[in-house]
């Protein structure tokens, strides 16, 4: 999943497992057994003991480590835990719904951090799923060319950086984009002054706003929403945010390859030499064949995206020097684990979940409404 | 033959020169890490994009080695064997407990299988970010803050790998359990002499993965620890990028460090990547 790099390894997520749904000649899978039945044959004897053993491990690690930690946040987020003493323990205090009021409907610092967060991520968002679907589909079609020499070094090639270590590949990014570093180098070739890529919190709205001489906020955008003012909402990412932008689609784009090549590889070729055949141009072929066999893998990775994306995390903890790249899930880390604020920080990760449930739900929705047409 | 390939000459170079300058531009930030690991540090900031050091020098692979005059402040060796040793013991726990798991939820017939599928299901979708807080607090409670077992435990869950396994299992066919049991075979042996040989494409294929996946893994560690003794290649990496470094920006040991970071996967993915399968999923999902 894409995460497929952002918040998330791409390699070990359900995403892998949807490719091969769109993969070639996949066979159907032989049906699972049929459910328990009550009198048992020889053959079945000792299977309700042995299934319970067998999975008995896993499930105490799940509820352990993944039911119970969640009920246990949500409960969190609802008190003034402090981090130090045990969360059940009777000095913390139940404080209701004021963590959420502090983040959401109380002006202060909190407010102002977490409305900007979600600026920066959305801007993020919205740029970052686009480019990366975009490239991936793109370059899986340069590489699925089946006359193409080479083809396992371009694939091996592109797909290379997501299997590297996120924190590796932002250190070695943030060398490449240091003020007189790799990129305004060759920036400086072709006479363009690249900017200070990682501390810039200009925003590049603003950038298009000043070509039509709008400089500074007029009257109106000085309305303050969720703790900034308008002008801020509009100001687009900002060149920082642009860098951690261009680190995503450069880390995610080859995972997402892998997806619509596996996607690709399931169209028939006489149904594309038929068009072909037909006089149907390259782009024509791609428009009105390709594209719409290629449907479920878009949708997949733009759900895995939108997921993702959301979730970006590692990246921006090393580069939060700029408060312009701060995340909600960053700030939930930051506000717990440097303020000791707990309950505000589980309060900001709930938000988040509550987010992304609904935008999975909501594209959910989108797909069935694709089947049922 | 298809028409594509009449395609005029020249149309074709410049397919390929562009082909070849898109893979350059992905390999060239990690060609550019190498080539910046030798040079000293006033050459790597003055020429940033040059490859050939001038002058060479050994001086940040000395320190990342763990030799040298400057190797008190970082503690890579430590580091590198704190991600092998956590990476194989999560690796280990996953490929063990979740074949174990798969196999049950695929063949054995217990009662309340479909709730506990259902479980796994549903935990699949849980974004990674909500478990952030949540696993520090269990982690406390259970007196298992900063410590290996701390690490391991809660990443050895994998919702992915016991659904993964599963539908390796699924393809195996029900004949060749069924003659064993008829042999006399207990359920134990059957799953560990019959079943699991078979399944030795599903079980390479999730060591792979799992390897990869807890060696890059930074967010859980950086929360479940406190102490540089547990830092590891992610973590102790992320310390000195962040500022745990005393003077100048020692761009050639940080890049030299990525490299050492990014290295083992990576020659761990294309020697093996020839192994990596996929279990048939279509339509497989309703248990």
């Amino acid at each position: 999943m894409a995460t497929v790099s952002h918040g998330e390894e791409p390699v070990t997520t359900a995403g892998d497992l949807e490719v091969e749904r769109l993969s070639p000649s996949a066979p159907r899978p032989e049906r699972p057994p049929s459910p328990p039945r009550r009198r048992r044959s020889g053959l079945h004897r000792g299977e309700n003991l042995f299934g319970w053993l067998f999975v008995s491990p896993s499930l105490t690690l799940l509820l352990l480590f993944l039911v119970a930690p969640i009920i246990l946040a949500l409960y969190i987020s609802f008190t003034n835990w402090s981090g130090l003493t045990s969360p059940t323990s009777s000095a913390v205090k139940w404080v209701g719904l004021q963590n959420y009021r502090t983040i959401i409907t109380q002006p202060g610092l909190y407010q102002t951090n977490f409305g900007s967060a979600i600026r920066n991520n959305f801007y993020f968002v919205i740029f970052t799923v686009p480019l990366q679907t975009i490239f991936a589909l793109w370059l899986a079609v340069l590489v699925n060319n089946r006359f193409l020499r080479g083809r396992q070094f371009f694939r091996t090639a592109y797909y290379f950086p997501s299997i590297t270590s996120s924190i590796a590949i932002t250190t070695i990014f943030i060398f490449l984009f240091q003020g007189s570093g790799v990129v305004n180098t060759i920036l400086g070739w072709f006479g363009i002054k690249g900017p200070n890529w990682l501390y810039d919190q200009q925003g590049i709205f603003w950038d298009f706003f000043g070509f039509f001489g709008l400089t500074s906020p007029p009257a109106w955008a000085n309305h303050m929403v969720l703790g900034i003012s308008l002008w801020d909402w509009i100001a687009g990412p900002s060149v920082g945010m642009c860098f951690i932008i261009i680190l995503a689609v450069f880390t995610t784009s080859g995972t997402f390859m892998l997806f619509f090549l596996a996607a690709l590889q399931n169209i028939s070729e006489e149904l594309d030499e038929a068009s072909e055949i037909d006089g149907a141009t390259g782009w024509q072929r791609f428009r009105r064949v390709t594209l719409p066999m290629l449907r479920p893998a878009l949708v997949l990775v733009l759900t895995l995206g939108f997921i993702s994306t959301w979730q970006i995390f590692d990246q921006i903890f090393l580069t939060a020097s700029n408060p312009t790249v701060i995340t909600p899930a960053y700030l939930s880390y930051q506000v717990s684990f440097t303020d000791s604020a707990f309950g505000v920080g589980a309060a900001v990760a709930f938000l988040l979940f509550c987010l992304i449930v609904f935008l999975t739900v909501l594209q959910r929705g989108f797909i069935k409404e694709d089947l049922t047409q | 033959m298809s028409a594509r390939s009449y395609q005029p000459p020249w149309r074709r170079v410049i397919g390929y020169a562009f082909l070849v300058l898109l893979a350059v531009i992905f390999i060239a930030p990690f060609v550019i890490s190498v080539a910046t690991s030798f040079k000293t540090e006033p050459d790597a900031t003055a020429n940033p994009i040059s490859l050939i050091p001038h002058p060479p020098t050994l001086s940040a692979w000395q320190q990342i080695l763990g030799i040298g005059p400057n190797a008190s402040v970082t503690d890579f060796p430590r580091w590198f064997v704190n991600s092998v040793f956590v990476s194989t013991a999560i690796t280990l726990g996953r490929v063990f407990f979740d074949s174990l798991a798969g196999y049950s939820l695929a063949r054995l017939g217990f009662r309340g299988r479909k709730l506990v599928f259902g479980l796994v299901v549903a935990t699949l979708a849980v974004p990674g970010v909500v478990l952030l807080i949540p696993r520090f607090l269990v982690l406390k409670e259970l007196h298992l803050f900063n410590s290996y077992p701390g690490m391991i435990l809660p990443m050895i869950v994998d919702a992915t790998g016991i659904f993964l396994m599963r539908q390796f299992f699924l393809q195996v066919p029900v004949s060749l359990e069924e003659a064993a049991k008829v042999d006399g075979a207990s359920i134990l042996r059957t799953w560990w002499s019959i079943v699991l040989p078979i399944v030795r494409p599903g079980l390479i294929t999730l060591t792979i993965i799992s390897f990869q996946g807890s060696w890059n893994e930074f967010q859980f560690f950086e929360v479940a620890t406190i102490s540089p003794k547990y830092y590891t290649l992610t973590t102790g990496l992320a310390d000195i990028v962040g500022g745990g470094l005393s003077a100048g920006n020692q761009f050639p040991l940080k890049l030299g460090a990525s490299v050492l970071t990014i290295l083992p996967i990576a020659v761990l993915f294309f020697v093996l990547s020839k192994y990596i399968v996929r279990p048939r999923l279509a339509g497989a999902v309703k248990g």
